[in-house]
């Protein structure tokens, strides 16, 4: 598994680090209601098919990143830094 | 006070030598950190030219007599040798001179040792001069810079006897197998 890194270009999954679900790029407000807070700490979709999450290029550049791939076929469908531009 | 000998964290680990290659002590006099500040990067671009530098694109390594340039990520990139004074209000400023080692490997065959290492296309007619690149060393991050006489790292002051190692270790099995 590949990921085309927006600044190294095609790299091996191993310099990447997992943190989880997009989700965690919408943190509701201080003041949100109680159930907002509980689908942004706990409640995830676990989707067959195109999915988003961020990695960080730990062993590279050190930009968290924007996946979306497939977690049936693991087809990498695209990646952007988190603060910038698309690259696929 | 008492007066310090400095020494370098490479002091007896290194040169390394296996077949035609030879790995050395690259270890800059001074590195600094400099990450322009937000719409400063033309008055950064002003202050280096005078030393013959310009901020380096990402994968950039430029190279002046004052010293080079590297790009190290997004909006960040080490001043190797150069008095960072010029940059001084322009750019966050870090002395890193201490955090690290260089480590140069040079000979025919250098590409190919490293090929066990670094995950990356180091072959001159992909990483030539001018050329850098953020990427592992075994287990061990870097900055990798091609150099006039053949490729350096950058690595962790603390994983300097790893990394030696690790790189020995290649050196010594590409020399293995050209005697076979
Ligand atoms: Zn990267």
């Amino acid at each position: 598994m590949r990921i085309t890194c927006p600044h190294c270009g095609a790299r091996d999954r191993r310099e990447f680090y997992y943190l989880g679900a997009e989700d965690y790029l919408h943190r509701p407000a201080e003041d949100a209601a109680p159930a907002a807070w509980d689908a942004y700490l706990h409640l995830r979709d676990n989707p067959a098919g195109a999915t988003r999450d961020l990695w960080y290029h730990e062993q590279g550049c050190g930009a968290w990143l924007l996946v979306t791939r497939n977690t049936v076929t693991h087809e990498i469908l695209g990646v952007r830094a988190v603060d910038g531009e698309a690259t696929e | 006070m008492p007066s310090l000998i400095t020494t370098s964290a490479l002091q007896g680990l290194v040169p390394v030598r296996h077949g035609a290659l030879a790995l050395t002590d690259a270890t800059p006099a001074r590195i600094t950190s400099v990450a322009p500040f937000k719409g400063r990067e033309a008055d950064v671009a002003q202050a280096l030219k005078p030393l013959g530098l310009r901020f380096a694109a990402p994968n950039q390594v430029v190279e002046a007599a004052a010293g080079r340039c590297v790009w190290t990520g997004p909006g960040q990139a080490f001043l190797i040798d150069a008095d960072p004074a010029p940059l001084t209000g322009l750019a966050a400023l870090t002395d890193q001179s201490d955090g690290w080692v260089g480590l140069r490997l040079s000979g025919p065959g250098a590409e190919d040792a490293l090929a066990r290492l670094i995950p990356i296309d180091l072959r001159p007619q992909v990483f030539g001069a001018g050329s850098a690149a953020r990427a592992p060393v075994g287990h061990m991050l870097s900055v990798v810079m091609r150099a006039p006489e053949g490729i350096e790292m950058l690595l962790f002051r603390s994983m300097a006897r790893a990394a030696v190692h690790e790189i020995g270790v290649a050196m010594a099995a590409l020399a293995a197998r050209q005697q076979a």
